[in-house]
């Protein structure tokens, strides 16, 4: 009997789990469907088309383009800044540095809409500023650094940063040569984890960045939206498909890395 | 000894670059922010606005029930598919598993598109219920379809937390409780969901956190449902209430923080019984 009520029980899991599955599946395929089919409400009789594909790509490829280029600026901050900051947590650990990690948390901690309007009501006069792609930039900084700092310090806590230190120092190294040549090769796999996680979340920040965005400086996400209020179904769906084709690879690569930078701390 | 304390000294000014931008772009914002929120026509009062005010308070209201109706339900289907998950092993579990994760970099809107594509006019649920029962079924455009839409992008953080907590049970601990005449349901209750306390809290508080802050599904289903980030940015853009949307936003941050923050310590104190 106990084997019966545990078969049912199983199945029941089962059903759940298969159905939560097809929850957050199913609308991903419906909308890679409609972004190629003719007309989404006659359904897939009317024919498959990369029209509305080609007509996204001629409508919002600038958006393209400038959500890569924020990215990579996005990555390129947050390494210079990430890694030695993180590095700083894991060699000092006192009152102040535990405070810092707090701080640095919070523009993730706090809604992004929040972050947006306190840092317009501040600059939003200097129009130089507020009008270029360094405002955006500013925004997505503040909300990636975290991940990176993080993924960085994960990675270097969990090794014996003191030991290998003061074997390359009392081999002569100095600290710059100890920082790039002892610390920086150790921590790849967490700053190549914190790295990946910076670009796709980068690429997807729609919060902060439909309030620091102008005409001029539109994200994809941005665009996104934009097709969604504006163009009819089978344009956003081609854009949406567009969005896919960039975040999922990216998503699958940072799942990876991240899940090689945890064996490596075993 | 005086190398290392220099060691030590030039390790604390690798972090000064990352302050210095924490400062000057989140921190000295924030406190402009606060004394915009200040300084409107209502003065210190725009803070007790959220409560006092009628509308401000429905629409804190609606967001916190919409946020907890979310936690809860996202914790019960994590627990349930992330247990099955790790503890079953059939071909087609990775693949499952992976794409349980996938939506984990959507931003908002594109879960609000979703939403409609799903539960919209044209959706799907739509078409099944016409061929059905005759009637076409629509709730993309309401609180429904907002919860449908924080219950996609919450339940993949979830459910990698959950189950990565699930991996470190001690499946000793359930064979003894067996052993011992434990139901299944006994088995769950006095055994595994005490021992994921910390996890369940944890991603339970990040889940309450972003859906309370969430913009981006709400600002695409529909502008003029009655959460407090659409109010907040209606009071922006719309109505140029600059103090009142500031004021709401640093209220709306003290409790997203401060959720986060509780319910850490209550998963740290968790952490340290259990140890």
């Amino acid at each position: 009997m106990s084997a019966r009520r545990r078969t049912a029980r199983f199945w029941l899991q089962a059903a759940l789990t298969l159905l939560v599955c097809a929850f957050l599946v199913v609308p991903v395929i419906l909308s890679i469907l409609a972004g190629l089919t003719e007309n989404f409400f006659v359904g897939l009789g009317s024919g498959l088309t990369l029209r509305w594909v080609g007509e996204v790509w001629t409508l919002y490829r600038a958006t393209l383009g400038y959500s890569i280029g924020i990215a990579l600026a996005c990555l390129a901050v947050t390494l210079v800044i990430g890694v030695p900051a993180a590095y700083s947590l894991a060699r000092v650990q006192n009152r102040f540095t535990r405070v810092f990690e707090e701080l640095l948390v919070l523009p993730v901690a706090v809604p992004g809409l929040a972050t947006a309007l306190a840092l317009i009501l501040l600059f939003g006069q200097w129009r130089e500023f507020r009008a270029s792609a360094a405002f955006i930039l500013v925004g997505h900084v503040l909300f990636t650094l975290p991940f990176m700092v993080r993924s960085v310090l994960a990675v270097m806590v969990a090794m014996d940063l003191k030991t290998m230190e003061e074997a390359a120092a009392s081999l002569g190294a100095s600290f710059t040569q100890r920082f790039f040549n002892v610390v920086l090769p150790n921590s790849v796999p967490g700053i190549l984890a914190g790295a990946l996680m910076v670009v796709t979340l980068s690429l997807g920040e729609f919060n902060l960045t439909w309030m620091l965005h102008t005409p001029l400086t539109k994200t994809l996400p941005v665009g996104l939206a934009d097709s969604y209020a504006s163009m009819r179904l089978e344009i956003g769906s081609a854009y949406t498909l567009i969005f896919f084709v960039i975040i999922i690879p990216l998503l699958v690569a940072m799942q990876w890395a991240a899940r090689r930078a945890q064996t490596r701390r075993t | 000894m005086d190398v290392a304390s220099r060691d030590r000294t030039r390790a604390l000014a690798l972090a000064l670059p990352a302050l210095a931008v924490f400062l000057a772009f989140w921190l000295l914002p924030m406190v402009r922010l606060a004394h915009v929120g200040a300084t409107g026509e209502e003065g210190l009062a725009a803070y007790t606005a959220v409560i006092t005010h009628p509308s401000y308070f429905r629409s804190l209201v609606s967001t916190v029930t919409l946020s907890a109706l979310t936690t809860v339900a996202t914790l019960i289907l994590s627990l349930v598919a992330g247990l099955f998950l790790q503890r079953n092993h059939f071909t087609g579990r990775d693949l499952l598993v992976s794409l349980l994760t996938l939506p984990l970099a959507f931003p908002g809107v594109v879960v609000g598109f979703l939403v409609i594509l799903f539960a919209g006019r044209q959706g799907l649920i739509g078409d099944v219920t016409a061929w059905l029962t005759g009637e076409t079924l629509v709730f993309a455009y309401g609180m429904a379809g907002l919860f449908t839409g924080y219950l996609y992008f919450s339940i993949p953080r979830v459910i990698l937390t959950l189950m990565a907590s699930i991996e470190k049970l001690d499946p000793a601990l359930e064979e003894a409780a067996r052993s011992l005449g434990a139901s299944p349901w006994q088995v769950t209750r006095d055994v595994i969901l005490p021992a994921l306390r910390p996890a369940l809290l944890s991603s339970g508080a990040i889940c309450f956190a972003t859906s309370m802050g969430a913009f981006g599904t709400a600002f695409t289903l529909a502008t003029q449902i009655n959460v407090l980030p659409l109010t907040i940015y209606n009071e922006f853009t719309n109505y140029a209430n600059f103090s009142m949307a500031a004021a709401l936003s640093i209220v709306l941050g003290l409790i997203t923080w401060a959720v986060l923050a509780l319910a850490r310590t209550a998963a740290g104190a968790g952490v340290a019984a259990a140890a």
